[in-house]
C-alpha cells in the first residue's frame, strides 16, 4: 500500500505485438502524460503461461496481443478483468471489442483475396468460398494453417456457414493448391507476384509492407465477400490484466491508444486501418478504397479456433 | 573379424581397468554430484509433464488420426536424414583438416567451426529465400530458359534435410576433429606397419578409434534436430515440436501438448541408451605421433579443397553475404544507440553461460567416471536432456516453478515491508539456470569425451603419489581436459547468443539481446531487419571460434 507515493507513476506492458510498432506510440504517450510505459515482449503463449504462473503477483497491469482468438483466449483463461470506459465505448465498434470488456481492439487488419492481374481479372473474383470452385484449380496460394489468422478466418467461416459446409470449402482449396503451402503471407505474395499461382489470401498489411519498398509490385488486393456478409477482419488489442497494479493508468493508456491522435500512427504505421471510426486511413491504404467489413463479433474467431484446427486437420490442410 | 583384430592391433593394449566403486557407501557420492545437476533439468521436465495426468482423450483421437501418423513419419526422416548429413559432412572434413595436407586447410580448419555461429532458422530462411520459386536462382532459369518447373522443390522432405544437415554438421566436425587431430596419425601409423591401405587406414582404423566422439557430436545434432521449431516451421514441416506447439496454441490444450512432450523426452530417452550401447569403450592414448600429415597430390588436392569451399560457401558465406545485403538496405533505420547494450548483454550472457556449464559439465563428467553406479548413470542422462526438448515447453517448465517460489517468497516479505513483486523471477540467476537445463548436453559431450582420454592408470599413478582426489583433478585431469572443456565453451556460448525461447522468458525488463530483437523482427516475418541482429550474433560467435584456434595453435 505504500507504493504509488514518491514514484512516477508507471504501466507495465506485456506485448506480443512488436516493439518496433508500439515504442513509438508509449513514447508519445509518456510525453504527454507524464506516466512511464515498461515493455515486456515474447509471443502470446508464453505470455499467457508468464501471466498465469505470476498469479497475483504479477506486475503487468496490461496484456497486448495480435489476434482476437489469442485474445479471446486470454479472457478465457481469466487474465483479464472488465473495463467500463465510456471513451472504448465511443472508439472501439461493438463487433471489434470483447462483449464484457475485457478487451478492445486497437487495430484492424484485413485478411482478403490477392490476384495476379496478368492472369486474373477482378471480374473473375468473388469470395473466400468461390476459391474452392474447380476453375481455380492449380492456382491457389496458401499460407500455413498453423497460422492463427488462418484458424480465426476459418474459424468466422464455420460461425457463418456452420461445420459441414466451412469442411466443403477447405477441402476445395486444399484441392486447387498450385504448391506447398507457404510459411508466411510475404512469401505467398511474391509467389502470385512471380506467376507460379493466380490468387491467394493474405492479410492487408504484409501486402502495404512490399508495395510500399516496391511500388509496381505485380499483385492487387481485392475485398471478399462484399455481396455477401463482408470482407475478414481481425484485430491486434489490449486489456487490463486481472492483478493489474495501476489499473487506472492501463485504462488510460488504452484509451489514449484509441483516441483520434493515437489511432494513425497506431495502425498506419504498420498498413493497418484504424478501429476508430472517426480516424481515416492515410497513405496507401487510403488509396486501397473502402471495403465492407463483416460485422460479425471478432471473439467469435477465439471461441471457435480449436474446432477451426480440427478441421483443418481432416482435410489435410497443412 | 579381421577389422576388429586391425583396431586393436593399431591399439596399444589398454591397461586392465580397475573396477569402479560401483558398490559400498561410495556409491551415493556420485548420485550426490550428480542429482543437483540433474534437478535443474529435471523440476522443468517434471512440471511441463504433470500434466500427463490429465487424460485429454477426445483431442488424442483426433491427434491419434490427423496428426501424429505424419509427425512421426517426418520425425524418424529428419532423425535419419540428417543423421547421414552430418556423418557425410563433418566426418570426412574433420578428416582431411586434421589428418592431411592440401592447399587452404590451416584456414578450412577453422572457418569449417563458423556455420555453428549461424542460427538454423537464419540459414533455413536464406535458402528458401535463394532457392525457391521466387527466388534470384528459379528466376534467373526462368528468364533465361523460360521454365524452372523441373528445379527441385526446395521447401520439400529434401531441403529440410539439407539445412539442418548444414546448419549441424559442425558438432560432428568439432568433436571428431578432436579425436583425429590426437589420434588420426596414430591410426595411420599403425595402419602403414601392417601394411594396409590408406583408404583401409580411414575406414577401418580410424573411424572405430574416433567412434564415440563422432557419436557424441552425432548426438547433439540430433537432439538440436528434435528440439528445433524455427527451422522447421519457416520450412512447414510437420514434426513433433510443431505438433506440441499446435496442440498448445492452437487447440488450446497444454495437457495434450505437454503429453506429446513427455512422449519426446521418452524417445530422447531411449536415444541415450542407444547411444551408450553403440558407442563402445573409449580407448585413448595421449603419446602424441610423429606421423606426417598425409600429403594429397594431385586430383585429391583440389578436390579436398573444392569440397571444403563448397560446404563453407553454402553454409555459412553465402547466407552471410545476404544478411549483409539486407543489413545494406536496413542499417540507417534499425541501427541505433542501444546496440551497443544489446551486443553487451547477449555476450555477458553467454559468456557467463559457457563458463558455468563447463564447471557444470565437469562436475557430471568426474561423477560419472569416478562413480559408476547405475544411479548416477541415469542421472546423467536425465541430466542432459533438456536439449532435446523445444524451447518454449522448457522456458514455461522453468518459469512455473520459479514463479512459485516467488509468490511463497513475497507472502513472507510483504508484510515486512518488502515492496515489488518479484525476487528471484527476472534476476540473471535464474536466466543462467535456465539456459543451464537447456544446454548442459553440449557442454557435457566434450568434457566427458575428453574425461575418457585419462587412463586408469595414469590415475592410479597420480593417487600413489599420494595426491588427492582434489589435487588429482587439479593436476591430473584439468590440464588433459582443457580442450574439451574449451570446446564445450565455445559450442555453448554460440548456442547462448541463438537462444531465444528461454531469453524471452526469463529476461527481466528492458533486458533485451541481439536474440530478442531476431524475434522482434522475425515474428512479424520482417527477415530483412532480422538481418541486423542476425549478423551480429553471427560476429559475436567468430569470437570464440578465434580464441579456440589460438588456443589449439598453441598446444
Amino acid at each position: 500500500m505504500l507504493a504509488g507515493f514518491a514514484q512516477a507513476e508507471s504501466v507495465t506492458v506485456y506485448s506480443a505485438r512488436n516493439e518496433q510498432l508500439i515504442k513509438p506510440l508509449f513514447d508519445a504517450f509518456t510525453k504527454e502524460t507524464g506516466i512511464d510505459v515498461k515493455l515486456l515482449t515474447d509471443k502470446e503463449g508464453p505470455l499467457m503461461e508468464r501471466l498465469k504462473a505470476e498469479g497475483k503477483n504479477s506486475p503487468a497491469d496490461i496484456l497486448m496481443t495480435v489476434d482476437a482468438g489469442n485474445l479471446w483466449q486470454a479472457a478465457e483463461q481469466g487474465l483479464f478483468q472488465s473495463t467500463k470506459s465510456g471513451v472504448l465505448d465511443a472508439n472501439v465498434p461493438v463487433h471489434l471489442r470483447d462483449p464484457k470488456g475485457q478487451w478492445f481492439g486497437l487495430s484492424q487488419r484485413v485478411r482478403t483475396i490477392f490476384y495476379n492481374p496478368k492472369t486474373v481479372k477482378p471480374s473473375d473474383l468473388s469470395s473466400y468460398e468461390d476459391l474452392a470452385n474447380p476453375k481455380w484449380k492449380g492456382k491457389l496460394c496458401l499460407r500455413t494453417s498453423k497460422k492463427v489468422y488462418n484458424q480465426s478466418l476459418v474459424a468466422m467461416m464455420i460461425a457463418q456457414h456452420g461445420e459441414a459446409k466451412t469442411e466443403q470449402v477447405v477441402k476445395g482449396w486444399v484441392a486447387n493448391l498450385a504448391t506447398d503451402v507457404f510459411a508466411d503471407d510475404t512469401k505467398m505474395l511474391e509467389a502470385i507476384a512471380a506467376g507460379q499461382c493466380a490468387v491467394g489470401i493474405a492479410n492487408s498489411y504484409y501486402f502495404g509492407r512490399i508495395v510500399d519498398k516496391k511500388p509496381d509490385f505485380n499483385v492487387k488486393i481485392f475485398w471478399a465477400n462484399q455481396n455477401a456478409e463482408g470482407v475478414h477482419v481481425n484485430v491486434s488489442g489490449a486489456g487490463v490484466t486481472k492483478y493489474a497494479k495501476n489499473p487506472k493508468a492501463a485504462v488510460r493508456l488504452i484509451e489514449w491508444l484509441s483516441s483520434d491522435k493515437a489511432q494513425n500512427l497506431y495502425a498506419t504505421k504498420d498498413f493497418e486501418y484504424p478501429v476508430n471510426p472517426k480516424v481515416k486511413p492515410d497513405g496507401l491504404v487510403a488509396d486501397w478504397g473502402s471495403f465492407k467489413p463483416n460485422p460479425i463479433n471478432v471473439s467469435k474467431a477465439g471461441e471457435l479456433q480449436a474446432k477451426a484446427t480440427q478441421l483443418m486437420d481432416r482435410v489435410g490442410y497443412k | 573379424m579381421s577389422e576388429s583384430t586391425l583396431s586393436e592391433a593399431a591399439l596399444i593394449a589398454a591397461p586392465p581397468l580397475l573396477r569402479a566403486e560401483r558398490h559400498g557407501r561410495r556409491a551415493w557420492r556420485g548420485v550426490l554430484y550428480a542429482l543437483p545437476i540433474a534437478l535443474l533439468t529435471l523440476i522443468p521436465l517434471a512440471v511441463v509433464l504433470a500434466s500427463f495426468l490429465d487424460p485429454q482423450p477426445e483431442i488424442w483421437a483426433h491427434l491419434g488420426q490427423y496428426v501424429l501418423p505424419s509427425v512421426l513419419k517426418n520425425t524418424a526422416i529428419l532423425l535419419v536424414g540428417v543423421t547421414m548429413g552430418v556423418l557425410l559432412l563433418g566426418v570426412p572434413l574433420a578428416w582431411l583438416t586434421a589428418v592431411c595436407e592440401f592447399p587452404g586447410r590451416r584456414f578450412f580448419d577453422w572457418a569449417l567451426m563458423l556455420p555453428l555461429a549461424m542460427p538454423a532458422y537464419v540459414l533455413a530462411f536464406v535458402q528458401i529465400g535463394l532457392l525457391d520459386f521466387t527466388g534470384p536462382v528459379q528466376t534467373w532459369l526462368r528468364d533465361t530458359w523460360g521454365d524452372s518447373s523441373w528445379f527441385p522443390n526446395i521447401r520439400g522432405t529434401g531441403g529440410v534435410l539439407l539445412v539442418l544437415s548444414l546448419a549441424f554438421y559442425p558438432y560432428v566436425y568439432l568433436l571428431a576433429r578432436n579425436a583425429f587431430a590426437t589420434q588420426g596419425r596414430r591410426a595411420l601409423e599403425a595402419a602403414q606397419m601392417l601394411g594396409v591401405s590408406r583408404r583401409a587406414a580411414f575406414f577401418r582404423v580410424a573411424i572405430p578409434m574416433a567412434r564415440p566422439w563422432i557419436i557424441a557430436g552425432v548426438t547433439l545434432a540430433l537432439m538440436e534436430t528434435l528440439a528445433d521449431f524455427g527451422a522447421v516451421s519457416i520450412f512447414n514441416f510437420d514434426t513433433f515440436t510443431t505438433a506440441i506447439y499446435k496442440a498448445w496454441f492452437a487447440l488450446f490444450n497444454l495437457p495434450a501438448a505437454s503429453q506429446l512432450a513427455s512422449l519426446l523426452v521418452l524417445f530422447v530417452l531411449v536415444l541415450a541408451v542407444v547411444e551408450q550401447r553403440v558407442r563402445g569403450a573409449r580407448h585413448y592414448h595421449v603419446k602424441s605421433s610423429h606421423a606426417e600429415r598425409i600429403r594429397l597430390a594431385g586430383a585429391a588436392r583440389w578436390g579436398a579443397m573444392l569440397w571444403c569451399a563448397l560446404v563453407l560457401a553454402v553454409a555459412f558465406i553465402i547466407p552471410l553475404i545476404q544478411l549483409l545485403l539486407w543489413v545494406k538496405g536496413v542499417w540507417v533505420d534499425d541501427f541505433d544507440d542501444r546496440y551497443p547494450a544489446f551486443i553487451g548483454r547477449s555476450v555477458a550472457l553467454a559468456a557467463m553461460a559457457a563458463v558455468l556449464l563447463a564447471a557444470l559439465a565437469l562436475a557430471l563428467a568426474y561423477a560419472r567416471r569416478r562413480y559408476q553406479g547405475r544411479a548416477t548413470q541415469w542421472l546423467v542422462r536425465l541430466a542432459i536432456l533438456g536439449y532435446a526438448v523445444p524451447g518454449t515447453v522448457l522456458a514455461v517448465g522453468v518459469f512455473i516453478p520459479v514463479a512459485w517460489l516467488d509468490n511463497l517468497l513475497l507472502a513472507a516479505l510483504q508484510p515486512l515491508g518488502f515492496e515489488g513483486f518479484q525476487v528471484l523471477k527476472g534476476t540473471v540467476a535464474v536466466m543462467l539456470l535456465a539456459l543451464a537445463a537447456r544446454f548442459m548436453a553440449v557442454a557435457f559431450q566434450p568434457v566427458d569425451t575428453a574425461m575418457q582420454r585419462i587412463t586408469r592408470n595414469q590415475e592410479e599413478a597420480a593417487r600413489s603419489l599420494g595426491l588427492s582426489s582434489g589435487q588429482v583433478l587439479r593436476r591430473l585431469h584439468l590440464p588433459l581436459l582443457r580442450g574439451g572443456l574449451f570446446t564445450a565453451m565455445l559450442m555453448v556460448f554460440v548456442d547462448v547468443m541463438k537462444e531465444m525461447p528461454i531469453t524471452l522468458m526469463t529476461r527481466a525488463f528492458g533486458w533485451d539481446t541481439l536474440a530478442v530483437r531476431v524475434f522482434e523482427m522475425t515474428s512479424e516475418g520482417m527477415w530483412d531487419r532480422a538481418a541486423l541482429p542476425s549478423l551480429f550474433i553471427v560476429l559475436a560467435g567468430l569470437l570464440p571460434v578465434f580464441l579456440l584456434i589460438r588456443h589449439s595453435d598453441r598446444h
